[in-house]
């Protein structure tokens, strides 16, 4: 296996909730991933103990957990979606804690907010526009999400729409085929392409893992879109039959771990669809500071790609703050 | 308090401390001394000798506990023996119900039992909650599973009796489990001392034992150091002794044994290499190394301790590995986020500090995790050596710690030779994504456990032991269990009447009859490397046929011979290479050859015996039948597919000992050499064999049958002479893997006593006499069990 020379300097993390850095991407380098193995038996025994080795309690818990929503990219991505939605969904993007709730845990003076709102590109002026003077970055999903068959300057326009009407990232989705056949130019041209029509927006690769059938696959992909210059992988849509699990997010943190490796640059990662409870935040968040490091756990490098957590998160708050188990209906809808 | 706004920042842990109230309350109603548990009632503690077990993490006393002396043994030894008879003619399904009922208790103090042991041996409370106490629930449901089958599975064996058992402190519960739950299931009885520094799950278990209403006697328990250990080995009353420990300690074991007849099983150290090919999933990999030495503090028998590490891949996976070992976190084992906790006495922690300070003295590079260690409590940091080689003593010694020493290797063959450069052969982990190397290096490396891109892995469906001095038996599935038992013929044996003395003599002595033969003379010699050789001294002494004639001379081998022959065979490792199908042909081909010689053969033993040639005839056609017998087993004596976890292959590969010395009977010298050569040479062993002293011209007139049967060379040798004077050469000899004795008691203790150098495994006679014309005697897959060793290969799969 022939291994890169190692950066000789590793950049320094950035300082938490800044979107300064970002990744330059490098030249197509097959031989960075081509020989890479990923062992799946070996993969799902480490994600399996991940969460058994390590827990939270207490404040721990409780700190962790509102690390957690300032990590959420609040979603919403659906056939029904209307400005009225989009618009209630920025309200709780503002304010995912009651107010009564943020002093309890001593965080009266903390903004906290969630990480960013991710809806369709048409909803994008919507949620600028509830959102503004907040900082909350609006994310657009692009590209003919979510299958991304549509043709490619079609994908590429609706990244420019996206970015035109105030989108702040853009969760791009890749062509499928291109993993599948082992086409790895094909792949790195159509992000790098996709990369540039986002300009100063972040971009996110959505790799789809649940169709790229092999962690093999999701290791290699991985290190294109990184290649390509993706700022941040991203596990699924959220419409494939699998969505974020953890032996998958282990083979794209350790992707990102050996990219940093050679290149110097520190991607981001956001696990998405099918997370709905506190614990599943607390799990991944487990993952990335055993993997990556704390820097990984802060939303400048971390988002948990989710709608209905939220409402978990919130009721197991409410619940340290009082000792009382919650109920639903005592938290505004988001 | 720490404020919920800073942990935001540094997104610490925090303390998760494991609740221990039911735990300390167990031990202050304990607070007056622990005693033994002897049939069925819990002993007074604390008037004579106690000794106390601390927390190693806090080094706080838990409990005084009683030192079991003689009279202890000697009682709970009588109450096992008193239980026996009951308890073995229980059907199985009675005893199936006490197992099931002990596995469930189990389950239902699961939590109880974590925390205890956890505290007792300082190990985390992770592993003792979601590895160990779930193993031992897991090994009593198994092995109800076999209580209830051994009658049909087991055909024509019984239980051994009362089991002495001799367990350690690294996995106090779970090696109680492993020893208790087959011997119970197959109908003994128990006598168990547990490690003295880990004493308390095993007083809890036999409060088990009472809620399940087990009868009185069928487990006993008795604490102490090695004093009591010693006592249960000596007890006359004590039918098999199981140990699991050191190796030193075991050899101790093995030479007090020796011809007391007691069956043994080992299972001892390890020093077991972890071998990382260059296509491997390197994070894979060192988790695997977190799994494989820094588990349970690196003090596992079977601990990937031996990095071997293809040059190419070396530097990067080493800096994996340093990084990876910065985010162990070590500490109190009661917090449930912990890795690596508290080293079991402040002995071992000296022990390991001293070899790691030696491996510096030597020129290794010590590589220790930089986290700030508790300061009260038995800690040492997870750490590897580079810049070792195998002439290091910490590439050579157990440490028994969690310290690993990493090597690299060019290629696989190198990998191997370095893999098998131990005294050990417990256990190997092989890492690779390509199929073929892995198996072909599972198949290579000399362990009783290898595991394929994983490690220490265990379960009560697979078995687990070792090569060489690793010990051997083996513990779960189906080949754990006959550790438990015996066969009805072996115990029905009698003692054989004692044969008149003979000692062959190198010079002619006294008056002496020639018998008249009317041939040319024949000069028979020593068989070694497939060719034949006068004998190294020179000397041959008179062979006597019937009526006391002689008729002819046999060589008289000496050391060097047996040397010379032990070479040849080491030589010959390609016959338990080729298929077995090959090896079948081979072995029928010598029955066509030996039937061709019928009446040559049936004449020398008329000359030889003095038999009739009735029965002459009817020996050599036993022989004849008995190879073909052992050809047709060739290629169907294989192993089993285990049915351990989800998307595994556990593979049960029976595998030759390698080198066999097999000393035969005086009598049956055509039978019983066949009977016992034949099983051996079919199961792929190159065997040294020393014939019967008094008739050797029929193993030596086979020689020519084996040369012109394409037995290829070395795979049989044959050296003649005084039995007991080569037997004992060759059992002492370390190249040798396994020995065979069929001779009088005295040999049969001077064969266990000098096997101790290596540890060979042994089955001698005990004097006892067998009727080797009898099928159900001297036939049969007991014959083939005893020719092998059992190696598990866990393949996981899946892409």
């Amino acid at each position: 296996m022939i291994l890169p020379e190692k950066h000789p300097t590793i950049k320094a993390v950035p300082a938490a909730e800044t979107h300064e850095a970002r990744n330059a991407g490098t030249a197509l380098k097959p031989e960075w991933f081509e020989d890479a193995a990923v062992n799946l038996s070996a993969a799902e025994r480490r994600a399996a103990t991940l969460t058994t080795r390590r827990t939270v309690k207490k404040q721990w818990q409780a700190a962790w957990l509102v690390r957690a929503i300032t990590c959420i990219d609040l979603t919403t991505l659906a056939g029904d979606d209307t400005a009225g939605r989009v618009r209630r969904l920025c309200a709780k993007a503002r304010r995912p804690l009651s107010g009564e709730l943020q002093a309890a845990l001593g965080l009266a003076d903390e903004r906290i907010t969630v990480g960013a709102v991710c809806v369709y590109p048409t909803m994008v002026p919507h949620a600028v526009k509830a959102l503004r003077g907040s900082g909350i970055p609006v994310a657009s999903v692009a590209t003919g999400f979510p299958a991304g068959l549509t043709p490619l300057p079609q994908r590429l326009a609706e990244i420019r729409y996206a970015v035109d009407e105030g989108a702040d990232e853009i969760d791009i989705v890749i062509t499928r085929e291109h993993v599948l056949t082992q086409n790895w130019p094909a792949l790195y041209d159509e992000i790098r392409a996709m990369r540039e029509a986002c300009g100063p927006a972040h971009l996110k690769a959505i790799l789809a893992t649940g169709d790229l059938a092999t962690l093999r696959n999701v290791y290699r992909a991985s290190m294109v879109a990184m290649q390509a210059g993706a700022d941040f992988i991203k596990t699924s849509t959220g419409k494939e039959d699998v969505n974020a699990i953890l032996p998958v997010g282990l083979t794209m943190v350790r992707a990102i771990r050996d990219y940093q490796e050679f290149s110097g640059e520190a991607v981001g990662f956001k696990p998405a669809g099918g997370m709905r409870t506190a614990k599943d935040a607390l799990s991944w968040l487990i993952l990335m500071k055993e993997e990556l490091g704390t820097a990984w756990t802060m939303p400048d490098r971390f988002r948990l790609g989710a709608s209905s957590m939220l409402g978990d998160i919130e009721r197991q708050l409410e619940h340290f703050a009082t000792g009382r188990y919650s109920a639903t209906y005592r938290h505004p809808l988001a | 308090m720490e404020q919920i706004r800073d942990i935001m920042r540094t997104m610490e842990y925090g303390p998760a401390p494991e609740a221990n109230e039911d735990v300390l309350a167990w031990l202050k109603a304990r607070a007056a001394g622990i005693g033994h548990f002897i049939g069925g009632k819990f002993t007074a503690a604390g008037k004579e000798e106690s000794f106390v077990t601390l927390n190693p993490a806090t080094e706080a006393e838990l409990a005084r506990v009683a030192q079991g002396t003689g009279a202890d043994v000697d009682a709970a030894v009588k109450a096992a023996r008193a239980a026996y008879p009951k308890w073995a003619a229980l059907s199985g399904h009675e005893r199936a119900r006490y197992l099931y009922a002990i596995a469930r208790h189990i389950q239902k103090r699961e939590r109880f039992f974590s925390v205890l042991e956890s505290m007792d041996n300082g190990k985390p409370i992770r592993e003792t909650r979601d590895i160990d106490i779930p193993l031992v629930a897991r090994h009593f449901y198994h092995h109800a599973g076999w209580a209830e089958m051994v009658e049909s599975e087991f055909e024509g064996f019984s239980p051994v009796g009362v089991c002495g058992q001799i367990i350690p402190w690294n996995f106090p519960l779970l090696m109680l489990a492993w020893k208790i739950a087959p011997a119970l299931a197959a109908g003994n009885t128990v006598v168990l001392k547990p490690a003295e520094l880990t004493p308390l799950t095993a007083t809890a278990f036999a409060e088990i034992c009472l809620e399940v209403g087990l009868p009185a006697g069928v487990v006993n328990i008795v604490h102490g150091d090695g004093r009591t250990g010693a006592a249960i080995c000596e007890h006359e009353d004590v039918d098999k002794i199981a140990f699991t420990g050191s190796t030193e300690v075991g050899r101790i074991i093995r030479e007090r044994l020796a011809g007391s007849g007691k069956k043994l099983s080992l299972e001892l150290g390890g020093k077991s290499p972890f071998i990382v090919f260059e296509d491997a999933d390197l994070d894979g990999a060192v988790e695997g190394v977190v799994d494989a030495i820094w588990f349970n503090q690196g003090q596992v028998c079977c601990a990937g301790s031996r990095l071997l590490v293809q040059e190419g891949v070396a530097e990067r996976f080493y800096d994996k590995l340093r990084r990876r070992m910065e985010n162990l976190r070590i500490g109190a084992p009661l917090e449930k986020g912990i890795d690596v906790g508290a080293i079991v006495s402040a002995e071992q922690l000296k022990r390991i500090t001293s070899l790691v300070a030696k491996g510096e003295e030597e020129g290794g590079t010590l590589w220790r995790a930089k986290g700030p260690l508790p300061e009260k409590g038995f800690f040492f940091a997870p750490s590897f050596f580079t810049d070792v080689d195998p002439a290091s003593t910490v590439c050579g010694v157990e440490i028994f710690g969690p310290v690993a020493v990493a090597m690299t290797f060019r290629t696989p063959a190198e990998a191997v030779a370095l893999a098998n450069n131990t005294r050990y052969g417990l256990a190997a982990s092989i890492w690779s994504e390509n199929i073929n190397l892995a198996l072909d290096t599972a198949a290579k490396v000399k362990a009783g456990v290898v595991w394929v891109n994983c490690t220490n892995m265990l379960d009560a469906g697979a078995g687990f032991g070792g090569y060489r001095e690793s010990g051997y038996g083996r513990e779960g599935a189906r080949e754990g269990l006959y550790e438990y038992l015996v066969s009805g013929v072996e115990k029905a044996l009698k003692p054989a009447k004692e044969p008149a003395p003979f000692k062959p003599l190198g010079a002619p002595e006294g008056e002496r009859r020639f018998a008249s033969l009317g041939r040319i003379d024949r000069t028979a010699k020593n068989y070694v490397g497939g060719k034949q050789a006068r004998p190294d001294g020179g000397y041959s002494y008179d062979v006597t046929g019937k009526d006391g004639a002689i008729i002819g001379q046999a060589p008289l081998g000496n050391r060097k011979d047996i040397r010379n022959a032990v070479e040849a065979a080491a030589k010959a490792g390609g016959w338990g290479g080729v298929t077995a199908h090959n090896r079948a042909q081979v072995l029928y081909y010598v029955g066509e050859n030996l039937d061709a010689r019928r009446e040559e053969f049936i004449a020398l033993l008329v000359e030889s015996t003095g038999q009739n040639a009735k029965a002459a005839s009817a020996e050599f056609d036993i022989a004849l039948r008995r190879i073909f017998y052992y050809a047709a087993q060739a290629d169907k004596y294989d192993g089993a597919v285990h049915a351990t976890k989800s998307r595994h292959v556990t593979l049960a590969m029976n595998e030759p000992w390698g080198v066999m010395g097999i000393v035969a009977p005086e009598e049956a010298p055509l039978a019983a050499f066949i009977s016992l050569l034949l099983p051996a040479m079919a199961m792929g062993n190159r065997v040294v064999a020393i014939p019967s002293t008094r008739h050797p011209l029929i193993a030596t007139n086979l020689y020519q049958v084996f040369d012109t049967s394409d037995v290829p060379g070395g795979v049989v040798n044959i050296v003649t002479g005084e039995k007991d004077v080569l037997a004992k050469t060759l059992a002492e000899h370390d190249e040798v893997a396994a020995m065979w004795y069929f001779g009088s008691k005295e040999g049969s203790a001077m064969v266990e006593r000098a096997s101790c150098g290596n540890l060979k495994a042994t089955w001698v006679s005990d004097g006892k006499g067998r009727d080797w014309l009898d099928d159900r005697q001297a036939k049969g897959r007991e014959f083939l069990r005893r020719a092998t060793q059992v190696k598990n290969i866990w393949v996981p799969y899946g892409e």
